[in-house]
Parts: structure tokens; C-alpha cells; sequence
């Protein structure tokens, strides 16, 4: 098929950036979305200009490196599909394509397609672990975790960190990412000691990165590609409240 | 030279405990003296900086990807083992070590393994009591599941993403740390190059990916964590960026790399559909226990579809050669038999490489829910990929590049044989031998970096003195120096093709050559054609941009200019090793049946070699391997 591809170029933060119309003959349906941009960056090169930069690793769609808005759709059309998971057989011949870096204030762009992410590392920091020493753990089955509870755990703990929450929710809101590690934790025995501690922190470390509030668009939950649901917000919510309520009895300082 | 392992001696069970005892202490106040850098943030390097940084070590930690969250032991599907025996089905250390060095073909230290399997026990406890959430029985307890070259039940999971789930336990560990102000975490910084003073290894040089800025960062002393070598073949099932630049530096440097011709085919991939492809996906081997394996009788029944193929037609080539293990045989066999039906002509698929794997019998026998439940999940990652459903027809696998075995030489306090300079995981050599069974490359790259570095570095630290070193030191500033130089060289080329055709054409050489079947031709016609091929990247490879900038082709180029180097050497330890075992086959030494033949009155060594030069011959060192516990015997499948 043959593509019209507009993609946004941008060459350092400071730069402002703009789209740039390139046509791309003879893409396979077969190809990966991320290998039609290799054949791209091989023809720019071959033309002496600079390949078009993005970040990817894995192309297995569990890295959680790549990550690109296309035709205004966080990975694109496919639901529960990263970018590097989807391909060419989802679009058609002649159609144009629009690919942009994630927006949000709190993912600045570094070049073209490349975001800093770093704002979530910061957000695990705050809270978003278990603290145990190395060596210091009980037998590995002293304590029973009900099936259910270790179903629901993982089902928040599958989160990639890619930040297509961030990119599709029209307030740039990082609620979906900061609640899946919150429901992650709250529904093991393991997470319970610090699990409202943990909670008021995270929160405020999301709130001081730069990033919006949730006010329930669900966009986040149709473009996560790994199908979390908005229901850990809820709980987030909920654990936030009793953080609040409870805050007399934890100590504020570690 | 022979090389020393430095092992322990008495009984194998008491080894570790013994060892563990003799070694020397860093007292408590003296830790945070100390500065310790981390290549990587994988099971290892995270597992390792999140546990030296907890002890009060000062730990700077470094990674190529912009967190430390997305090392590729995050893709690591089935499980990991430990030798719990919760199944009360037999298991036990003992036979955990046992089935490892038996696994590895013989070929793997007997202390170095049953330090792992005794190891294996904590780390479960330990990623339970981070909140990894495993796969659990409806009362509550761990579930286990079978997995390749075991007749227990030992691997524990987390649905198919249990590297993913262990990754990022030692991640949140690790950004712990970070919080407490005991590791500083680098992303996006490549190391570049190991920093030696007065022998020891006292530091690195990085490159800083989005500003350029070329640096070094001293300690004392530097574990790589930085993985294997498998993107040497161009397609593989590891992630675009892993590379051997870490390793190949340090062995420039002088670290021996021993081994390097062990690798590890996966049987079950999606094959290549086309010159654009840019990796293999794996398919989780799980699918061989109800799949079944074949190929057309007749190489003119290939352009035919699977269903126009009458069950007479057809090969189930693995039933008919192994009747006893039949599609379960272990990964090389498995590999190297769908090699054999399509060079033979009988391959499906694009270009003929490609055999089926056929669900109809199960789901006849089963109905499609019975195989939706087990199964589902691959089969939408298969038709997301490749655009046909396996319930309709057969999938359509084969090999491809998975894991290595081979790696810098370590002892069994994991230090190489520069003083200072350890290697933990994937990157060394020392517990899988010469072929790796599934579940295992999790346990080991936690084992090193969760109970064995911080015992090992200690020991290390509390018997060296370190003289001071700074940026002005002449060793420092002539690493920086020769970084500099190197990515200049590379800018000022201003050839012709792209990073991306060198690495393709240097890829396809080695997995023709030096891939799943060897032989002496093959090899030698390779050590020709490498330096042929390396020669032109250095006078034609194309460039754009400038080393001051986030330039990704600069990157790749970096890493494809050390993969030109290491292949020659990749091929080299292959023509040397006159024996096949476990991955590495020679063509020329089988058993009358086909099977693997080794030769363990020559080869029962670790090759280690030593760097002199780019196109000078490398030196070869030898660490012979003794049997005391498990006895070197053939393995049959049949």
C-alpha cells in the first residue's frame, strides 16, 4: 500500500516543532507499524536527512518503551494494542497518517517522538513499593493471598508505565498510572502496612509533576493496551479518603 | 593459563554457608565509603543496586532505556524455578542442581549451580514479600507449573509475564533506594567504556543519549548487569537495543569472554515475513503440550495449504523421531529438527522457513474453550502479528535467537578476571553450561544480584586497598579520550549505507554460518567474510546528525561496531570447539542417530579468551570442569 505519513518533528526540547509530509510506496501489511518507520528513517537516510527519532525496545508490547499518538489515537486504532503491536493490515492504501509524540506538561518532548517519562519513575518513588530488606522474607507461602485478591493484583500490576493514560486524557491526567500500582499493592497482605501512607504520597508526588486531574472521561482505560481498568481510581480514591481521615495516626515523616 | 574458579572444595551442600562465613565484612559505617557502579537495570543490575544500596553502599546505577523499569528481562514469559518442593512431587535442592548441570550438558561448574539452587528458595520469599503478584491455588498457596527438561513441578509464575512482574519488584526496590538518596539512577546513559587504574577497575565512561555529553564516573568497583549478545544475529527475540558494548569494552580491556559460542535457539517463534523485519517474537513453549509439529512428506506439497494436506501427507517429524518425548524434546532438539525439514525443502510459509504447529487434533479432541482457556492469549498475540487464526488453521513457527549462554569469564565470587570488575546475569558465563533450561534465566539473574554480590563485593572491598583516583588521573582522561575519538571516527565516516544494512548483512552471516548447525567450512568461510564486512562499515557506513544531540543511528552505530568485532570472535570459540553440546552444534560431531555428540576427554573446559587486538588472534585460557556429584552421561530423548 502506499501512505501519506505526517509526523511531528521537533529537534530539541527548546525547538518549536511542526509536522512534516513525507509519501511512503509499498509498505507490507505484514510490517509492524514500528518497521514501517524503519523503512522510513532507511529512505531519509538514504536521502542524507535525519531519521525521524522514537523510543522503543521490546517490540513485544511489554517494555512500555514506545508510545505515539496516531491519527489522534494513543498506539493508534487497535484497542489493547501498543504501537509496536500493531500493523500496517489495521490502515488501507492511500491513506494519510498523522503521528505525534504524547502531549502532556509533564512529559516534555526531547525529539520528535520522544517524551520524558521520567515523571513516573518519580511517582514510584514516592511510595510505590513494598518495603522489604532483601533477605529479611517470610516463607514465600506463610502467608495465604485468596486467588481472587492475587487476580485483581495482577490485573493492576500488568500496567506497562507507557503513559498512553497520560497522552489521551484530555487533562493530561496520570490517575490510571498512580492507581495501578495503588491497587496493585492494597490488594496483597504484603502492601497493607503502608498502603494509605502510600497513597497520600504518590498522589501528591503525581499532583507535583505536573499532571491533571481526573474527571472520569475514561479515555485513559480505552487506550491502556493492557485493558486496566478505571476502577483502580476508584480505589484510589477511596484509599486517598481514609489516608485523609486516618492521617493523625501515621506518622508524616520517615 | 589455566584459570582458577575459585571455588570452594568439601562437601557441595556446605559450600556457600562455608564460604560465606570465611569471607570478610564491611563494617556497617565504613559502606557508605565505598561508591559502587551498576551497568543495567535488569533481575540483576536492579536487584543488585536496590540490595548494595539497602547495606549503605553509595551505588550510581546506569541505563541505556529512559527507565530503568523496561531492561528486556520485562519480556521474559513462562516462570522461574525454585526448589521449594510445594508440589511434594520429589523436588529438592539437590535435584534442582542436578537437573541444571545436566541440562547445561555437562558443561556448567557443579558449585556455581548448587549455590543457585540453594539461592532459588529465598528469592521466591523475597519477590512474595515485595508484593509480586504469583499465580496462586484457590486456598491461598503458591501454584507451580511444569516447564522444559524437569519431571517436578517447580516453576512459579505470573501468568505469562513473570519477568515482567519480578522486574518490576526489583525496580520498586531499586526507585526505593533512589528515594532514600542511596542509589543514583542515570537513564538514557550508555556506558561507553570501562575505567582500569593500577589494574583495578576503578570506574566507566558514559555517554550521556540526549545531550552527548561524554563522562566518567568513578568507584570502586563496577558490576555489568548489561545482558547477552543474542541482537549479534540482527533477528532475535531480544529487545532492539540489547548489545554486547559493556562486555566487549571490558574484554578490549582485557576481561576474558569465555564461552562464546554457546547460544540458545528457541523453537517456537513466528517466523520472518519479510526484509523489513525487525525481531522475532517468541512463542511461549508451552504451546508444544497440546501443539503438534509438522511439515509436508513431499517438498511439492508445500504451496498447498495446511487443510489441502491429507494426514498421510504429513510429517509429524518430532512423533516420528522421538516417540517417547515426541513434540515435548528440549529446545535445541526441537530447534535443530525444523532446521533439518526445511533444509530439506519441506518448510512452509514464506520462503520456506517455517514449520507448522497444528491445534486441530486438541481442539477436536478438546473443543476450542478447553484450548481458548489454556491458550487464548497466545493465539491473539499470534493472529495480532501475523493476521490468521490458529483455531482455523495451523500456526506457522520457527527458531530464532533467544538467550546466551557464553559471557565475561567470572570466578564464583562473580568477578572477572580484572579485580573490581564483576558480572552478574546474562552477561556471564557460569551456571547454565552449554544450554540453558527454561526458568532458570530469572533465577539466576536475582540469585547474583539479590544473595550473591552482596556478600561476594564485600569480601572484595574489605581486602583491597584503592588509591585515590580523580578526573585528572591519566588513565581516566585517556578513556574519556579514546570515547571521544571513537565517536568522531564514526561521524567522519560519511559513507553510503545505513547502520541498520551492516548489522542486517553481518546477522544473516552469522546465523548462517554460526547459528543452529555449524561446521568447519561454514566457520572459516565466515572469519573470512566478517573483517571483509567490518572493514567496509568503517569506510562506507552513512551518519547524519552530530554526537551532541539524542542521534539514535549514532547509537546502533556504536553497538554494530562492537557486534563486528565480537562475531569474529563468536565464530572463532565455535571452530575451536571441536564437540557439539547442548546449543552448540558442529555438524561434523554427531552419534549415528543425529544426537549431539561431545567429546568430554578434550572439551570439558570453559574457554576463556583473552583480547590482542582487533584481527590478531585472541589468546585461549582454559578452567577445566570437574564432576564430582552429577556424572557426564549422553542425553536421549527418544
Amino acid at each position: 500500500m502506499n501512505l501519506t505519513l505526517h509526523i511531528w518533528r521537533q529537534k530539541d526540547p527548546q525547538a518549536s516543532g511542526g509536522f512534516q509530509t513525507y509519501a511512503l510506496p509499498n509498505v507490507s501489511e505484514h510490517m509492524s507499524f514500528l518497521e514501517m518507520l524503519d523503512v522510513l528513517n532507511e529512505e531519509l537516510q538514504h536521502k542524507g536527512e535525519d531519521p525521524v527519532a522514537f523510543d522503543h525496545d521490546c517490540r513485544e508490547g511489554i517494555c512500555g518503551s514506545c508510545g505515539m499518538v496516531i491519527n489522534g489515537q494513543a498506539h493508534g486504532p487497535r484497542a489493547l494494542t501498543t504501537a509496536c503491536q500493531l500493523h500496517m493490515r489495521s490502515f488501507s492504501d492511500g491513506d494519510e497518517i498523522w503521528i505525534e509524540p504524547w502531549r502532556a506538561q509533564a512529559f516534555p518532548v526531547i525529539r520528535d517522538l520522544v517524551v520524558d517519562r521520567s515523571a513516573f519513575d518519580r511517582i514510584i518513588q514516592a511510595g510505590g513499593y513494598v518495603s522489604v530488606r532483601t533477605g529479611a522474607a517470610p516463607d514465600a507461602n506463610a502467608v495465604l493471598v485468596p486467588k481472587r485478591d492475587a487476580d485483581a493484583a495482577f490485573d493492576a500490576a500488568t500496567c506497562i508505565g507507557c503513559g498512553a493514560c497520560v497522552a489521551a486524557c484530555p487533562n493530561a491526567s496520570a490517575m490510571l498510572f498512580t492507581a495501578a500500582k495503588l491497587s496493585h499493592l492494597a490488594h496483597l497482605p504484603q502492601g497493607q502496612p503502608e498502603r494509605h501512607d502510600r497513597a497520600r504520597r504518590m498522589v501528591a508526588q503525581m499532583d507535583a509533576e505536573g499532571f491533571g486531574g481526573c474527571t472520569n472521561h475514561r479515555e485513559c482505560e480505552a487506550a491502556c493496551p493492557k485493558g486496566i481498568s478505571i476502577g483502580h481510581i476508584a480505589r484510589l480514591n477511596r484509599d486517598l479518603i481514609a489516608a485523609n481521615l486516618k492521617r493523625s495516626d501515621v506518622p508524616e515523616e520517615r | 593459563m589455566e584459570l582458577n574458579g575459585q571455588c570452594p572444595t568439601g562437601p557441595i551442600e556446605t559450600r556457600w554457608q562455608q564460604h560465606r562465613f570465611n569471607m570478610k565484612l564491611v563494617n556497617p559505617a565504613n559502606k557508605r565509603k565505598y561508591n559502587i557502579i551498576v551497568v543495567g537495570s535488569g533481575l540483576a543490575g536492579a536487584s543488585a543496586a536496590a540490595t548494595l544500596g539497602e547495606l549503605g553502599y553509595n551505588v550510581s546505577c546506569f541505563c541505556y532505556q529512559d527507565s530503568p523499569r523496561r531492561a528486556h528481562s520485562i519480556a521474559a514469559q513462562g516462570g522461574i524455578n525454585a526448589a521449594k518442593n510445594y508440589q511434594n512431587d520429589g523436588d529438592s535442592v539437590y535435584r534442582l542442581f542436578y537437573d541444571t548441570v545436566k541440562g547445561g550438558d555437562f558443561r556448567a561448574r557443579e558449585s556455581n549451580v548448587h549455590r543457585l539452587a540453594e539461592i532459588s528458595v529465598s528469592i521466591i520469599d523475597q519477590c512474595v514479600a515485595q508484593g509480586v503478584p504469583f499465580a496462586r491455588e484457590y486456598g491461598g498457596l503458591l501454584d507451580n507449573r511444569s516447564f522444559g527438561g524437569a519431571q517436578v513441578s517447580r516453576t512459579f509464575y505470573a501468568r505469562g509475564q513473570t519477568g515482567q512482574q519480578l522486574l518490576l519488584g526489583a525496580y520498586q526496590a531499586l526507585e526505593r533506594q533512589v528515594a532514600d538518596g542511596a542509589v543514583k539512577m542515570h537513564s538514557r546513559t550508555e556506558m561507553m567504556d570501562v575505567i582500569l587504574v593500577d589494574g583495578q577497575a576503578r570506574g566507566i565512561v558514559t555517554r550521556d543519549m540526549v545531550t552527548g555529553k561524554v563522562e566518567s564516573h568513578l568507584a570502586d568497583a563496577v558490576l555489568l548487569c548489561t545482558g547477552g549478545y543474542g541482537n549479534v544475529f540482527y533477528l532475535s527475540t531480544n529487545a532492539k537495543g540489547c548489545n554486547v558494548m559493556a562486555s566487549w569494552r571490558a574484554h578490549r580491556r582485557g576481561a576474558f569472554f569465555a564461552n562464546p559460542c554457546y547460544t540458545q535457539i528457541h523453537p517456537t517463534c513466528i517466523p520472518v515475513s519479510g526484509d523489513y523485519q525487525s525481531k522475532l517474537t517468541l512463542m511461549s513453549e508451552s504451546l508444544r503440550n497440546d501443539g503438534r509439529v509438522w511439515v509436508p512428506k513431499r517438498a511439492e506439497d508445500i504451496g498447498k495449504s495446511a487443510a489441502q494436506i491429507g494426514e498421510v501427507d504429513r510429517d509429524y517429524y518430532l512423533e516420528r523421531k522421538y516417540p517417547s518425548f515426541g513434540n515435548l524434546v528440549p529446545r535445541d532438539i526441537a530447534s535443530r529438527s525444523a532446521k533439518e525439514a526445511c533444509d530439506d525443502g519441506r518448510g512452509v510459509g514464506p520462503g520456506g522457513l517455517g514449520v507448522y504447529l497444528d491445534f486441530a487434533d486438541p481442539i477436536k479432541r478438546l473443543g476450542q474453550p478447553a484450548i481458548a482457556a489454556r491458550y487464548g492469549n497466545l493465539f491473539e498475540m499470534y493472529e495480532r502479528i501475523t493476521g490468521e487464526s490458529p483455531y482455523q488453521m495451523p500456526m506457522r513457527i520457527y527458531p530464532a535467537v533467544h538467550y546466551t549462554m557464553g559471557g565475561l569469564w567470572v570466578d564464583y565470587n562473580l568477578m572477572s578476571n580484572i579485580p573490581g570488575l564483576f558480572v552478574l546475569g546474562e552477561a556471564n558465563f557460569s551456571d547454565h553450561g552449554a544450554n540453558r533450561l527454561g526458568a532458570s534465566a530469572l533465577m539466576q539473574g536475582l540469585a547474583d544480584g539479590y544473595f550473591v554480590i552482596p556478600y561476594t563485593l564485600g569480601n572484595y572491598l574489605a581486602q583491597n586497598k584503592f588509591a585515590p583516583v580523580s578526573a585528572s588521573t591519566s588513565e581516566v582522561r585517556a578513556a574519556e579520550a579514546d570515547v571521544k575519538e571513537r565517536t568522531t571516527q564514526l561521524l567522519s565516516i560519511k559513507g553510503k549505507r545505513t547502520v541498520d544494512s551492516f548489522h542486517r548483512e553481518l546477522g544473516k552471516l552469522c546465523w548462517d554460518k554460526c547459528g543452529m548447525a555449524r561446521d568447519a567450512a561454514g566457520l572459516k568461510e565466515a572469519l573470512v567474510r566478517i573483517p571483509m564486512l567490518r572493514e567496509e562499515f568503517w569506510q562506507n557506513l552513512y551518519l547524519s546528525g552530530s554526537g551532541e544531540e539524542l542521534n539514535q543511528a549514532l547509537e546502533k552505530a556504536g553497538r554494530v561496531a562492537d557486534f563486528f568485532e565480537f562475531a569474529e570472535l563468536m565464530v572463532r570459540d565455535a571452530l575451536h570447539r571441536e564437540e557439539s553440546c547442548g546449543g552448540h552444534f558442529r555438524t561434523e560431531h554427531q552419534t549415528p542417530e543425529g544426537e549431539a555428540a561431545r567429546d568430554d576427554e578434550n572439551f570439558t573446559y570453559v574457554g576463556a579468551w583473552e583480547f590482542k587486538g582487533v584481527g590478531v588472534e585472541p589468546e585461549l585460557h582454559k578452567e577445566t570442569l570437574t564432576f564430582d556429584y552429577v556424572k557426564p552421561s549422553q542425553r536421549s530423548y527418544k
